[in-house]
């Protein structure tokens, strides 16, 4: 097993003024400057179109970033080398197995490709396979598999040619939510274990959450925010961070005297900005009120979750804001109620 | 079971009569040729004579048929699975014009094409009475045929994926051709085959114009042996080419099944 740690040394990859513009003139990705540092799990995360999963192709070698553009891995300059020199492990979406070999045969390929000795091969095939806790499935065919099976094998493949970088490209989408929660722990295991430089892309924030060491937020080709994922939930530099990533609530109004004044009540606010009109802050920062309150509103929607309710409430804005409450009440949809909410926790954007 | 009513009777009924009125010709030409006399009737006796008589005879045409079918299914491998590939990974305008262009010598009539290979090349003596200016003519006529059920069989896959997975893992285009490709075709390949090498040796519009005496081929034969021989003979020579075209065709069949089904099924 030590064979596993050891490991290929991992590698630090930077990104200098990458740009794509596909053949029909479509901008994919905006000119982009990224340093990766080596053992370290970065997660491009971001709606579909927004250029995460060409940044990771540029990476891998898929796509040539727009002259100018330059992939460095350790430094060394490798925008001119093709994927099948870069010694990258990629995991698709898709799996990609190759269908007409089995499982022993996809995770051996590149070994094979590499022509080592027979012996080696089936060592590692099998280390491999027990790493991924797989064993039972060695004989099997890839039609044989399940969709969270073929993920593992997809990823023993990358894993087994001892990649310097592992690049994933949206992994777990095309499997079910239970699954995707155990494979999401099991892969960060993984990764903090082999200590290997990962690129993740996903337009799912709890998993940008769980696997990111740092958050990369794309819009439209461009990066909207890099940073720790609590950085970037409770400091998001744009609206479209704070929007993207988890729920936002937000009310117009006005800062007065050290407090933000809506329709509903007053919030005090004492590091307000002077000219702010709106204000922004997450459905854990809003707590119900028994006396002296915030703001006033009426519940017009109440969802039972079972360990909590989440609350819509009318606050007189066209966008009920949203909270969520531990309590066991029963909540009546009309019903007047009562809100604080945490000064910390509001944001201008 | 579920009783079977009135209507399924009738349904039966119907598809066992087309069955009959495709087959009961075939059996009769069949019978045609091993009866020893065909205006007396299957009393006068059967005989082998007959079949004897084209073995001596047409021998030659037999053995031309099969190895231009199997000439021609190596020229449609070679140029046909690379072009499908092509085809599969380039999805542009180009490539749909490309593909639909392929079919023409389908489309347009044998003897067009038979005809405008002779007005083109027909001076160049040496090609012109050579069994390959029948090759020629055959290969243009199948190779849409491969081109077409390789390249279902390739846009049916994630070929692409297929292919990045097997670039990351370090496998040069060559290894991918050759490890990826060509493995995940198999049932489109032998598709393609199975067509190519039937319609090369039952070819006769094109093969009728391209051929000369000394190099014709079974249905060329057929037709010479229809029209100057007794009925007895030309009967016994549809004969022989059943025989020849059925084994091949069971055994392309064979071949094209694909070996997971096998295995699946000895687990089961």
């Amino acid at each position: 097993m030590t064979a596993i740690s050891e490991g290929a040394k991992s590698i630090s990859i930077a990104l200098q003024r990458c740009a794509k513009t596909f053949k029909d003139g479509t901008r994919a990705l905006e000119p982009l400057d990224l340093a990766i540092d080596a053992g370290e799990t970065v997660v491009f995360l971001g709606p579909s179109g927004c250029g995460k999963t060409t940044t990771l192709r540029i990476i891998a070698g898929l796509e040539a970033p727009d002259t100018g553009g330059k992939v460095l891995f350790d430094g060394a300059d490798v925008t001119s080398l093709s994927i099948e020199k870069r010694n990258v492990g990629m995991v698709f979406q898709s799996y990609a197995l190759f269908p007409n070999m089995g499982v022993t045969g996809n995770i051996g390929y590149g070994l094979k490709v590499r022509r080592r000795p027979r012996a080696e091969i089936a060592a590692r095939v099998s280390e491999m396979l027990a790493m991924m806790r797989i064993e039972p499935l060695a004989d099997r065919s890839i039609d044989q598999l399940s969709g969270g099976q073929r993920q593992r094998v997809a990823l023993a493949r990358a894993l087994a040619v001892q990649p310097s970088a592992l690049l994933m490209d949206e992994p777990l989408t095309a499997l079910d939510a239970k699954l995707r929660d155990s494979l999401r722990l099991e892969i960060d295991q993984l990764l903090r274990r082999l200590g290997i430089t990962t690129i993740y892309v996903t337009h799912d924030q709890a998993e940008a959450m769980a696997l990111g060491d740092r958050i990369v937020v794309m819009e439209h080709g461009r990066v909207a925010q890099v940073g720790r994922p609590r950085e970037i939930y409770q400091r998001p530099a744009t609206r479209f961070v704070a929007e993207f990533i988890g729920n936002m609530n937000r009310l117009n109004g006005s800062v007065r005297e050290g407090a933000f004044l809506t329709g509903a009540g007053c919030i005090p606010w004492p590091d307000a900005p002077a000219d702010a009109t709106e204000v922004f802050f997450r459905p854990e920062d809003v707590t119900l009120a028994e006396t002296a309150s915030h703001i006033n509103g009426s519940i017009v929607g109440a969802f039972f979750l079972g360990d909590r309710t989440r609350l819509f409430v009318h606050v007189g804005e066209a966008r009920p804001l949203v909270m969520e409450t531990s309590t066991r009440r029963n909540f009546q949809r009309g019903e007047a109620v009562s809100l604080n909410i945490d000064p910390r926790g509001l944001m201008a954007l | 079971m579920r009783r079977r009513g009135p209507i399924f009777l009738a349904q039966l009924v119907f598809t066992l009569f087309v069955c009959a009125f495709l087959v009961v010709p075939v059996i009769l030409s069949m019978l045609a040729g091993l009866t020893v006399n065909y205006f007396v009737g299957i009393q006068s006796g059967l005989t082998l004579r007959w079949v004897g008589e084209v073995w001596s005879g047409y021998r030659d045409t037999i053995f031309l048929s099969i190895g231009i079918a199997l000439a021609c299914l190596a020229c449609t491998l070679v140029l046909g699975v690379p072009t499908a590939y092509v085809l599969a990974r380039r999805q542009n305008a180009l490539a749909r014009a490309l593909e639909e262009l392929l079919v023409m010598p389908v489309a347009v009539p044998g003897l067009a094409t038979a005809l405008a290979l002779i007005v083109t090349y027909g001076a160049v003596g040496g090609f012109r009475t050579s069994w390959v200016f029948i090759l020629v003519g055959h290969v243009l006529f199948t190779l849409p045929f491969m081109v077409r059920s390789v390249l279902a069989v390739l846009m049916a896959i994630d070929l692409k994926s297929l292919e990045e997975g097997a670039a990351s893992l370090g496998a040069s285009f060559r290894q991918r051709f050759f490890h990826i490709v060509l493995p995940n075709c198999r049932s489109g390949i032998l598709a393609g085959a199975l067509m190519v090498v039937t319609l090369s040796m039952g070819e006769f519009n094109m093969t009728w114009l391209l051929h000369t005496p000394f190099n014709k081929t079974l249905p060329v034969g057929l037709a010479d042996a229809y029209a100057s021989l007794r009925l007895e003979i030309a009967s016994a020579y549809t004969l022989v080419f059943f025989l020849v075209i059925i084994p091949l065709l069971v055994a392309l069949q064979v071949l094209s099944q694909p070996p997971r089904t096998k295995s699946r099924a000895k687990q089961e």
